[in-house]
Parts: structure tokens; sequence; C-alpha cells
């Protein structure tokens, strides 16, 4: 569905120091850095994945994806979305795409969010039978009939971003690019945008590519992540590949009274509060059974959980262990 | 800007690299597909346009009060522009426009004031450029010059319709001398046409303007200069026909003279038979002209586009 070939992008920056001598200085000479926001990336897309590309801010994340939309003109490699080139063929590439970009609004801000809709359906051709069909569905997944007759500039963010996302599925794209598209949710509304996401990849088929800070949204849609840093793809694996590669360990939090239990060799304390301690073991050096007996052993276990380390912490060690 | 030719051979590069037994017929196809697309437009969807005039017309019909502002605004401009023109007329002199046309001239250009200016309400372009939401713009499945200029269009229309009936309808119930006459049928529609073809002109000084955005941090020096060549050369500040014979012969023919000056002054009578064909002519043209260039320094300008930030 996507493939993606040693693309290389770079940008040119000016830079100057601070102060007014140099601001005066870079009115006649400027100095700029090449900044490498892709170096020879490389993947590919199978047809219905969801994917989660992951790393930190100033990745490459958000140009990847301006890439594979048609937006940037890569300065070298080969990219082919859907058996077009998006840069080359702008007009036919994008009318089988869908695009969220979760910092930014689509929706035209003074009017009801239907005539925005309407526009798109013109714009995209829809006919009308498919375009009825797919608003009422996207109005009862998402629950905006009450939202479409509202301008967009009463809607809250949540609301709104309910609506950015039923926008790109009206017209049934191929693949469906989510940059970002949790960003400031609340609780409900990020697991509400999650579900919606999984049920139409289930349904409707679509590849979902899905750029993201929170680890949630990736380990609650998605098994294949990539990993990007300071432009190069580091990882390109499964969640629990990455899991198990990063780290074995458990965590075993306990809760006690009395007195406080000695942390045993092989275990590494990671948290201590009144009466609750959190430890980290390897379970190839000290097994889980053992390390609870020795917390038994010395004082009155209230109660005793184990977890793995959660992926927010595979992902800090990641970027940790690659320096980005 | 890079040169063409090794734009093509890159393309080449990258089909032999992505299958090596197809990169010949690949590129022939490339090559048909490129030039189909070059030589026969696509088939011209005119539903789209008239449905992104209207979203912008629903847009622009809801703010009630700026729209008694500016009827208000309108009429006191009008009437102080009048004022001096009278004193200019009674001073005595001889003059290509006689008063009672100036006074045509200038209820219509303040009727229609938001029609015929280059720069004004392009707001959403201009963000769209600075914010990035042009990001959004791109990946619409149709070109953007045509999206942009209907809206730069539409920017105009929606609120002229808004101000110029209330306008028209008062100056033509004031009182003699500063009362607007109706010129006749004929001229009606020679001028509505010719309207029209302003717009369009404006429209497409407008995209340039938009374009220089693309290129520029801030876009407050161009838009400073931008109204103020705009505006005097197309008889925005003082009619054409007041200006010396040489001067006029040479600002006749630019484009900023097709956008308001033709159209008003049809109107007023001062344009009439084949000077008034000869300058709706030029209208075409320039519209033709500007239109064609603005088309393609947009696509080459989108080429190297980079939409910055998150």
């Amino acid at each position: 569905m996507i493939e993606f070939q040693n693309i290389c992008k770079t940008y040119r920056v000016a830079k100057r120091q601070a102060g007014f001598k140099n601001a005066v200085k870079s009115l006649f000479s400027r100095e700029y850095e090449t900044i490498h926001a892709l170096d020879n990336v490389s993947f590919r897309i199978e047809d219905g994945d969801i994917i989660g590309y992951i790393g930190p801010n100033g990745a490459g994340k958000s140009t990847t994806v301006k890439v594979m939309c048609g937006i940037l003109t890569p300065d070298s490699g080969v990219c082919v979305v859907n058996g077009k080139v998006p840069w080359k063929e702008r007009a036919a590439h994008v009318k089988d795409i869908g695009v969220v970009f979760g910092q930014r609004s689509q929706l035209w801000w003074d009017v009801p969010v239907i005539d925005s809709f309407e526009l798109l359906r013109d714009m995209y051709k829809i006919d009308e039978k498919r375009y009825r069909c797919n608003l009422d569905e996207l109005t009862r997944l998402l629950d905006l009939s009450e939202l479409l007759k509202t301008p967009a500039r009463n809607l809250s963010l949540g609301q709104r971003m309910r609506c950015e996302i039923a926008a790109p599925l009206l017209h049934d794209p191929k693949v469906l690019f989510l940059d970002e598209p949790t960003i400031g949710l609340d609780a409900v509304s990020k697991i509400a945008v999650r579900n919606f996401i999984k049920k139409i990849n289930e349904e409707k088929g679509t590849t979902i590519v899905l750029t993201t800070h929170d680890m949630l949204d990736i380990e609650a849609l998605t098994e294949h992540i990539l990993l990007l840093g300071h432009g190069k793809i580091l990882l390109d694996g499964n969640l629990e590949e990455l899991k198990r590669r990063t780290s074995t360990d458990k965590k075993i939090t306990v809760k006690y009274t009395g007195n406080v239990p000695e942390i045993s060799k092989g275990m590494k304390l990671t948290e201590s509060r009144e009466n609750q301690l959190t430890v980290s073991i390897d379970p190839r050096i000290v097994p889980v059974s053992a390390a609870i007996a020795a917390f038994a052993a010395q004082t009155d276990l209230l109660d005793v959980s184990v977890t793995d380390i959660s992926t927010e912490e595979v992902v800090a060690a990641l970027y940790k262990e690659y320096h980005i | 800007m890079r040169p063409l030719h090794t734009k093509f051979s890159r393309i080449k590069s990258i089909h032999k690299k992505s299958s090596r037994k197809e990169s010949s017929d690949k590129i022939s196809t490339q090559w048909k597909s490129s030039q189909r697309k070059f030589f026969c437009k696509k088939s011209f969807n005119m539903k789209v346009y008239l449905s992104l005039l209207r979203i912008r017309m629903i847009n622009g019909l809801q703010y009630r009060a700026a729209a008694l502002g500016s009827v208000i605004n309108r009429f006191c401009w009008g009437f102080m522009e009048i004022l001096a023109f009278s004193a200019i007329h009674q001073s005595g002199g001889n003059f290509s426009m006689t008063f009672s046309q100036t006074v045509s001239y200038i209820w219509i250009q303040q009727a229609f004031l938001r029609m015929y200016n280059v720069i004004d309400g392009d707001d959403e372009i201009e963000a769209a450029i600075n914010d990035g939401s042009i990001a959004y713009e791109l990946t619409r499945p149709m070109n953007l010059y045509g999206n942009w200029f209907t809206r730069c269009m539409a920017n105009r229309l929606s609120p002229t319709l808004l101000n110029c009936l209330p306008v028209l309808i008062l100056v033509m119930v004031i009182p003699e001398p500063w009362r607007l006459h109706f010129p006749g049928l004929m001229t009606t529609v020679l001028f509505l046409i010719s309207t029209v073809l302003a717009l369009g002109v404006v429209g497409t000084i407008a995209m340039l303007m938009h374009i220089t955005m693309f290129y520029t941090t801030s876009q407050r020096g161009t838009k400073i200069i931008g109204r103020a060549v705009t505006s005097f050369f197309a008889g925005g500040l003082i009619p054409l026909p007041y200006f010396p014979e040489a001067f006029q012969r040479l600002v006749n023919l630019l484009p900023f003279a097709a956008t308001q000056s033709t159209p008003l002054l049809i109107y007023s009578g001062s344009l009439t038979g084949q000077d008034a064909v000869f300058a709706m002519g030029l209208q075409v043209l320039w519209l033709a002209v500007l239109g064609t260039f603005g088309y393609y320094v947009m696509d080459r300008t989108l080429k190297r586009v980079v939409v910055q930030g998150g």
C-alpha cells in the first residue's frame, strides 16, 4: 500500500546568535543550517494495516506524513502510495486518502459543520447516495447529530475533533493519515476516537497511519510501530517484540503494614512511599514468586501487583538508548 | 528553482530503482498521463466552484452589524468625495468628466467597493499560508489556484451583495445634484459584464499578491504598497479622466485600469462605443494573461512549499 525507499528531505534554516548586533549582521549575511528532516527513510506498510508512527518532537514524523500526502516533495528517494507517486499526481492521489492534522482545522470556522461537509462532498465528487450513507454512519458512530448544525467555532475541542475525524472519511479513503488525532483531548474523547479508528479499520479495511505521542493510542490501536529519530528509522517492528527487546523486567508494587521490607539482590527500587514499594526485577535473575516470598517473609503484605513495564517507559528507554 | 531537466532525470532514476523491468514502460505511461493532464485540463468541475462560492457567501452573510456599518460608511465617504469634486468643478477648469458623471462614478464605486478592492477580505487565504493550514488545502483533489481564485471572488462578492443594494437605493432617492442616475438598460448591461470581468482581474491580481506570500515571512509591506498602487492606478482615489492626457494613455493599458476604472467609466457614461468595447477587450486580455501567469507561478511555487511545524 505504502512504500518508502531512501527518502531524504532537508530544510535550510537561517540561524543567528541572540542580540541586536547579530540581528543587524544577519541583514547582510545569513548563516544557514541544513537540517536533515528525513535521512534515507525506507519502510513498507501493507494494505489494511494500522501503523503507529512514534518519535520525539522534531524526529520527522510530520514530514513523512506530508510527503505521503503529496504536500512536500522530498529531495530524493521513491515513495509510492496506492500505486501513485504522491507529489507527482497530487490531485489523483489525494482523492484516495484522508488526512487529519490534529493541530489544524479543516472545518470552516464560522459556518455549521454540515456546510463544510457538503463542500467536501462536492470537492471529492461523492455521489449523493454514498454521501448520505457515510454521513449517517459517521453520525451514528461519532455521535455527531447535535454537532452538525453548530458552527465549528462553537464546538469544544473534543466535539470539533470528532467532526474533524469524520470529515476525511466521507469519501471512503483507502489510506487515512492521522497526525496526532488525540492531541489535547480528555480521556473519554480519546477512548471514543480510538474505538472509532479501530472500527473503521476493521469494517472498511482502511489502512491507517497514525502519529502520536500518546503511547496509549499506540497500545490500543496497533501492533506495527515505526520509531523515528533524527530523521532515521530506528525501529520497525511490533510492540510486543519491542517491549521484549528493551526490557523483560517486571514491576512489582507491594502495599504493606509493619516493617519496611529490605530490597534484596537483583531488585531495583523505583518508588518508595509510606507503606508502599515499587521495585523492578529481572525475572531471569529473581523469579517473581521468589521476590514476593521475600517480601512476605519480612512484612505483612496487604496488596501485591505485578505488571509489565509500560509502553511509555519502553519508549522513554528507547529514546535514551538511541540518544534522541 | 531547479532546472527542469534534472527533474526529469530524477523521475527516470526513481523508476529504475523501483522496478527495473518495467521502467521504460512506466516512463512512457507517466509521460502520456502528464501530457494528457497538461493539454486537456481535467474535466472542469463547475459544481465544486459554485459550492465554494456558496459556503463563502454563507460565511459572509452572517455579519449583520458589519454590513450596517459599512453601508453608513460608504454613504458618508461617497458624500465627502462628491463635495470635494463639486468644489473642484466650481473652481472652473475644463474636465473630461462632467460633475454628474463624477457623481455616478463615485456612488457606483461606493456601492461595489468591496468587489473592486484588490486587497480585501482574503484573510483566510493569508492565514492558510502563514499558519500552515495550506497543508489541508493541498490534500484536496482540486487545483489550488482554482480553489483560491474562486474564494477571492466570493470574498468580494458576498459583502458586496450585502452592501450594494441599500447604498444604491439610498443614493437614488437623495436630492439633485447628488443623486445617482440610471444610464439606460444597454449601458447597465455593459456595466454588469464589465464588473464581472473586473472582479476576475481583481482576483488574478490578488492571487499574485498571495503567491508572493510564499516567499516572504510578513505580508504587511506588500499589502500596503499593493493597496496604494492598485487603487491609485485603477482610479480608486481620483477617476482616471482627471489625470493628464499622456498619463491616461499609458495607465489605461495597465491591468489596474481593467479593474474598477472600466466598469465605472462605462456606467458614468465617459466610456462609450468603441472605447468601451476596447476597454472590455483589455479586461478579457488581462484576465487571461494574469490568470495563466498566476496559475503557472503557483504550480511552480507549490513544488517548493515547505509546511513548517507540527
